[in-house]
């Protein structure tokens, strides 16, 4: 299979903290990874890592093959990451936005109507201004950004936070069928039960570190079967890279 | 870029009900501060371009708020859109917006500075040179002073304390706009004794400074965005 993504003891500081201290994380296309720690942990900085929005301080790491060493910018282009805050304009209307992201990419008009309605925006929602949206609504902007710009890898962090249910089984059929269509996810949260139940691997992250899965085998697994996620982070020493503040 | 920012300010109308009032208040205040019939006048230019320098910081903060307020700066990079194209984007929308500005307070000044009649003021008045060289000023200003902005914005925009620290990197690296700025003025409009020969020669730096800005912009933009 084709690795999207390859760590090997990645350091990674904010500042002068060590956020990522000596990641190793290797990610195949089609996967749907959930990478779950404490907070602080770093999994917003593995992300932000993979997005080509902070440097690589040591170790080596490429993402959809570009290396983040010497070209993160490359990276960039090719992946969607949806953080803590949305990357929308309030003043502008929810397909004023989607028309704009999708514009990065050269999506069509019918991209950016099919985008909207994957996620329930046409109809009333697409005229109304984004300052006016709920928490949900605004999030569910964001996905429907992310779908027009038809991202490789998606990197999604506590994507399910703010929505309600309907939204996050939107949410988790958007991210099935992103994958059925060849792109590959990473997303981090704190919901173990609902990302668990869509993830085929589970990455923990401890103190910097990601940790190298136990049961590599549960990696494949069809997207959307219902499993116990893998524990990945208990008992596993001899796997851990050494902590490189 | 330039026509989402232009639609932004459309809808939300920062410019037209904040900035532009701003801006007049400040003439009017220079006015009451320098109430004498022949200073006025003279010092008209001058006024002009400290007017649209005091707005300048409230635009550009404005221009980079609404890119920061929900992360869209971050979303902007990892779109894939090209470094120099937000910067000449941004710039692009911020000139607009300032040459509206522009023409108001050099409307506004004419009217509220002109010294009354009889008075031993210089009259401000425009005439058909004057009005092509106060157009080049304009845009040759605008240019240097947007260009200087987005880049000094840009820098700010991820700093703690970006609201002062913008106008203490920005103000410094503008002066010798003022300067050009104003002394081309006043030829084109016929006050302080620069004649309108020495008003072009001042638009030559005019134009060589908003060129470096924009070339250096263009160039180091991507970097700035990075270090944010």
């Amino acid at each position: 299979m084709e690795q999207v993504i390859e760590l090997v003891e990645a350091v990674a500081v904010l500042g002068r903290f060590p956020a990522l201290a000596g990641a190793n994380l290797t990610v195949e296309r089609g996967e749907i990874i959930l990478l779950r720690g404490a907070n602080g942990a770093g999994k917003t900085t593995l992300l932000r890592l993979c997005a080509g929005l902070i440097g690589l301080e040591r170790g080596s790491g490429t993402v959809l093959g570009c290396d983040l060493a010497t070209n993160r910018a490359a990276v960039r282009a090719k992946v969607g990451l949806l953080g803590h805050t949305n990357g929308l304009y309030g003043d502008l209307t929810v397909r004023e936005n989607i028309r704009f992201w999708g514009a990065t990419v050269g999506a069509s008009g019918d991209e950016v109507e099919s985008s909207m309605s994957r996620l329930g925006l046409d109809g009333r929602l697409a005229t109304v201004k984004v300052s006016r949206l709920s928490a949900g609504q605004k999030r569910r902007t964001a996905l429907a950004c992310l779908v027009a710009r038809r991202a490789e890898l998606w990197l999604l962090d506590e994507p399910h936070a703010g929505l309600d249910s309907a939204g996050r089984d939107e949410l988790d059929a958007t991210l099935r069928a992103a994958v059925a269509a060849g792109a590959t996810v990473v997303v981090a949260s704190h919901e173990l039960e609902r990302a668990g139940n869509l993830a085929t691997r589970v990455i923990e992250i401890t103190g910097g570190l990601a940790q190298r899965p136990t049961d590599r085998g549960a990696g494949r697994r069809a997207p959307g079967r219902r499993d116990e996620p893998t524990r990945t982070g208990e008992a596993d020493d001899a796997q851990r890279s050494p902590v490189e503040p | 870029m330039a026509a989402k920012d232009l639609r932004i300010e459309l809808r939300s109308r920062v410019v037209l009900n904040q900035v532009v009032p701003f801006a007049a208040v400040v003439l009017v205040l220079f006015g009451f501060a320098l109430d004498a019939d022949d200073v006025l006048s003279r010092v008209a230019p001058g006024l002009i371009w400290l007017a649209t320098m005091f707005s300048l910081l409230i635009v550009v903060q404005r221009s980079f708020a609404v890119e920061t307020a929900d992360g869209a700066l971050d979303a902007l990079q990892v779109a894939g859109v090209r470094p120099a194209g937000i910067f000449l984007g941004k710039t692009a929308a911020l000139v607009v917006q300032l040459l509206v500005l522009q023409v108001l307070l050099v409307a506004m000044a004419i009217v509220l500075y002109q010294p009354p009649n009889g008075s031993s003021g210089e009259r401000l008045h425009l005439d058909l040179a004057g009005l092509g060289l106060l157009s080049v000023t304009l845009l040759a200003a605008t240019c240097g002073l947007a260009f200087v902005g987005t880049i000094y914005g840009g820098l700010a925009a991820g700093a703690t304390g970006r609201e002062t620290l913008l106008p203490l990197l920005l103000l410094p690296v503008v002066a010798p706009v003022l300067i050009g700025a104003t002394r081309a003025t006043e030829a084109a409009l016929h006050v302080g004794g620069t004649s309108m020969r020495e008003g072009w020669a001042w638009i030559a730096l005019l134009v060589t400074f908003a060129a470096l800005f924009g070339i250096g912009g263009s160039l180091a933009f991507g970097a700035l965005m990075d270090d944010q």
